[in-house]
């Protein structure tokens, strides 16, 4: 993808630059640019570091796992048919720990866990249904027909996609290079642009399984 | 509107506070662990440096070719029908594929208008509140061998224009 964006933008520009007489301007520009990126990128390697440094003692203490546990009422209400003590649980919940603290390479070991015990746990399902006699036609509607994602999946991959995260580090250390007055002033309103984010992944999700089960028990 | 800028003075303190606090009480060799994970914070930074330094020199390109410019006169006519600054509808569409090179069309942004204006805010608050959709659902999908992937591009689109939604208004309260 970045593959096709990237030739498109260096394209466009040149092609788009010799038809309208700005072609100087753009060695110009490949030249500032690469030399912002170096001193963007010494402002990075110390705001990096320093939260990176922070995070490794929340992921070896143990931290994650505990604040996993907490999350337990919130997974209750958005996974009403995931089965008590069932091992995506606990995957899905390091896995939206780790991404509202800002641990990337936690969340998304994770997160592709969590797929592969979601993906098991439709499979029993569909063995499951097949398996009663006399009601075999119904195994298509207790669970997802292989290769189409289950209601756990796409709750899980929505509210993961709606951004969790609570600290946006890497922002922060753009606006000090780019010479912020206050670069950590959008902490607050970041955490409530997210928080409109997942509420309304939170809502779309719980009206799309109450809409299936509606359609379901008219059937 | 209180708590929300009482966060941002706050919560980073706190965090690390709270998160030094609990390696401590677990008798983690907190230092020694910090120290390791600056190391591969730093070791990120040089791994990211040469796409970013690309994407950079992508927008810088398209910047000074004066298409951007032109595509932003083009596009105000639409966005500004909607509230949204013609600036904005690139790094709200590039950010559904790539990460970074939304982060270039804002850094973009920031050069031009400065951080702090009305749409260097915006963007700083788009890029923290959204996901690249289109990249998080393949790697997740792909992995499971799902191929119809249902109500989940939908919810997730929608999702992301509540963020982006929420971002605009916000930048325009606090600037």
């Amino acid at each position: 993808m970045l593959n096709i964006i990237w030739a498109s933008m260096i394209v466009i520009g040149v092609v788009w630059a010799a038809f309208h007489g700005n072609i100087a301007a753009v060695t110009q520009g490949l030249l500032d640019s690469a030399a912002e990126t170096v001193s963007l990128c010494v402002t990075m390697l110390g705001v990096v570091s320093m939260w990176s440094g922070i995070l490794k003692i929340a992921e070896r203490s143990g931290l994650v796992d505990r604040l996993a546990r907490v999350l337990e009422p919130v997974l209750r209400f958005l996974f009403p048919r995931l089965p008590e003590d069932h091992p995506a649980r606990r995957s899905i919940a390091v896995n939206m720990i780790a991404n509202i603290l800002g641990l990337g390479w936690a969340a998304t070991p994770a997160g592709l866990q969590a797929m592969k015990e979601l993906a098991q746990l439709e499979e029993e399902r569909r063995e499951a249904a097949a398996c009663v006699p006399g009601k075999e036609h119904l195994s298509q509607k207790a669970a997802a027909p292989s290769g189409t994602a289950s209601r756990e999946m796409c709750t899980f991959l929505i509210i993961n996609i709606s951004s969790l995260q609570l600290i946006p580090m890497n922002m922060i250390a753009y606006r000090a290079e780019y010479g912020s007055a206050a670069p950590a002033a959008i902490v607050g309103p970041a955490i409530a642009a997210t928080t409109a984010s997942t509420l309304a992944a939170v809502v779309f999700c719980r009206v799309m399984d109450h809409k299936r089960a509606i359609i379901s028990s008219y059937k | 509107m209180k708590l929300i800028l009482w966060l941002s003075d706050y919560l980073i303190p706190l965090t690390i506070l709270y998160i030094v606090s609990f390696g401590v009480l677990m008798r983690r060799p907190v230092y020694d662990d910090f120290a390791e994970g600056a190391k591969e914070g730093a070791g990120t930074v040089f791994r990211v440096f040469p796409t970013l330094i690309g994407l950079m020199t992508g927008v810088s390109v398209l910047r000074a070719s004066g298409f951007l410019d032109a595509a932003g006169a083009a596009l105000g006519r639409w966005t500004q029908a909607v509230g949204l600054s013609p600036q904005l509808l690139p790094v709200a569409l590039v950010k559904l594929f790539s990460s970074g090179a939304a982060t270039a069309l804002a850094l973009d942004i920031f050069r031009n208008n400065g951080p702090d204006s009305p749409v260097g805010l915006a963007a700083s608050l788009m890029l923290s509140s959204t996901e690249t959709v289109f990249y998080t659902m393949s790697i997740y999908f792909l992995s499971v061998n799902v191929k119809k992937t249902r109500y989940t591009l939908s919810g997730a689109l929608w999702a992301t224009a509540a963020g982006i939604a929420a971002s605009v208004i916000l930048a325009g309260r606090i600037s």
